[in-house]
């Protein structure tokens, strides 16, 4: 993931909203590269229950052809799909092997 | 429409006529009748409002977080520990710029427990970047939920509206409703221009460098510095709309008087009374009641206590191991600029009724000093 390093818009105090925002929505800040155990679906067992889908704290897994799909420039690695997974299909598998 | 109500009705009613969008409250004790009332306003249809029931204080803040950024005026109501509960995001409400009102009413915290009043549990959110009305009666509590949105939503900080437990929020009182087209005239709908937006999002409040975490805090102190002259302004506008009028502080017979009273709360018309009652007798005693906590009026506690010889903060409350909360306020701001006495009784703690003998049981005991001679005085206690 190529990382960007962005221009701060404001220069000056009077310039700033009365709170910090984003300059972007959180889909323009990949967070994948944080994760160290990548969560793998083993959907030959999937009851596709959704349980998973509605857990992920990050909306990191999508809903494609009634099938859950982890997206990898999200997900973070909690493992919370894993342990609320009532089929014991998702593994936690360590990245880089 | 003048009606006999309680004061927690009267928060009810005020936050009824400020047509309040969402109203987020944890329902059980230390709840009160306030939001009691506002669900059946809300189910009965008469308010067109979320009335959102959730599991905790700080849940109940978190949902008017949400709302208010949501672009929605939001409102709650709690008491003690369902305010400390509350605390860290009262920061996070304040920080975020939210104009969330809320009503405290002031209950003495736990252990051991209590129900009556206080004002431990609001002075202890002293420094989270709400502003504080401290009120003496129910008309001005309603008004004083009204007037507040229109302050908050001019300088984007949250007021929390604070009356007295029992002396206040059980009490019955003649309260003129005022007419509903009046208020939407001297309060229009809140407009948001930082509303969350789904065609344009953006997260709001996340990390933020030492580069610039200190410019939004200057923003935050320059917002309730300029709190202060719109409240001065809104008192001067609320008293043209609705013909009563609500200063930062209200002096009484402080011209002349050698020895000044400043209290706040329902304890403040007490100690009115009481300077009635001395002032027959000859004795030149006034009283100020302090109405704004923050943001604080420095230049009109000055100005009112400049030709007073000694000065009196009676507290309801007490910051263990120093002295009372609004002496330590009147103190600092008449450091440097008059070198007056302050004397600071406490008094009333837990709900102990506060007499106008107990006024002039103080000012009596003053009179033997010249100076304090000790960092407070405890008010009727049992040794």
């Amino acid at each position: 993931m190529a990382k960007e390093r962005k221009k701060i818009e404001f220069q000056k105090v009077d310039d700033l909203p009365p709170m910090v925002q984003s300059q972007r929505s959180m889909a323009a800040n990949p967070t994948g590269s944080w994760r160290n155990l990548k969560p793998v679906i083993d959907l030959g067992q999937c009851i596709q229950c959704t349980i998973c889908w509605k857990f992920c704290p990050d909306a990191a897994i999508d809903w494609v052809d009634d099938n859950p799909v982890i997206n990898l420039d999200f997900c973070k690695g909690c493992g919370i799909c894993a342990e609320e997974c009532p089929k014991k299909c998702i593994a936690m598998v360590k990245e880089g092997k | 429409m003048k009606k006999v109500m309680m004061g927690n009705h009267a928060i009810s009613h005020g936050a009824t006529l400020a047509r309040v969008q969402v109203i987020a409250a944890y329902p059980i004790t230390p709840q009160t009748q306030v939001v009691e009332l506002l669900s059946e306003i809300v189910a009965d249809g008469k308010l067109k409002a979320e009335f959102i029931k959730v599991e905790s204080e700080h849940s109940a803040m978190a949902a008017c977080i949400g709302a208010s950024s949501a672009g929605a005026r939001a409102f709650t109501a709690t008491s003690a520990q369902g305010l400390a509960l509350m605390h860290e995001l009262l920061h996070w409400a304040a920080g975020a710029r939210l104009p969330i009102v809320m009503a405290d009413i002031n209950r003495a915290m736990a252990p051991p427990w209590t129900i009556w009043t206080d004002q431990n549990d609001s002075l202890s959110q002293r420094d989270t970047g709400w502003m504080q009305f401290y009120c003496q009666s129910n008309q001005e509590v309603l008004d004083s939920v009204i007037m507040a949105y229109k302050v908050a939503e001019k300088v984007l900080m949250p007021v929390m509206i604070v009356l007295d437990a029992f002396s206040l929020s059980h009490t019955y009182e003649i309260v003129d409703l005022p007419d509903q087209a009046l208020v939407d005239k001297y309060l229009p709908p809140f407009d948001y221009k930082y509303k969350l937006n789904v065609s344009d999002p953006h997260t709001y409040g996340g990390l933020t460098t030492p580069d610039w975490y200190m410019e939004f805090r200057v923003k935050m102190q320059e917002a309730m510095e300029q709190a202060l002259g719109v409240i001065k302004k809104e008192a001067v506008e609320f008293e043209k709309a609705f013909g009563r009028r609500y200063d930062p502080v209200e002096p009484y017979m402080v011209e002349d008087a050698d020895i000044v009273l400043v209290t706040s709360g329902t304890a403040a018309s007490t100690a009115r009374f009481a300077v009635d009652q001395m002032r027959q007798k000859g004795k030149k005693v006034g009283n100020l009641r302090m109405r704004l906590l923050r943001p604080f009026p420095f230049a009109d506690v000055r100005e009112h206590l400049k030709n007073a010889k000694k000065v009196i903060v009676v507290d309801r409350n007490i910051s263990y191991g120093y002295h009372g909360i609004w002496a330590q306020e009147v103190k600092s701001a008449l450091y440097g600029h008059s070198k007056v006495p302050v004397f600071n009784f406490i008094a009333g703690l837990g709900g102990r009724d506060i007499f106008p003998e107990t006024f002039v049981n103080i000012v009596n005991q003053v009179k033997k000093m010249k100076r304090p001679d000790q960092e407070l005085y405890w008010v009727e206690v049992k040794r």
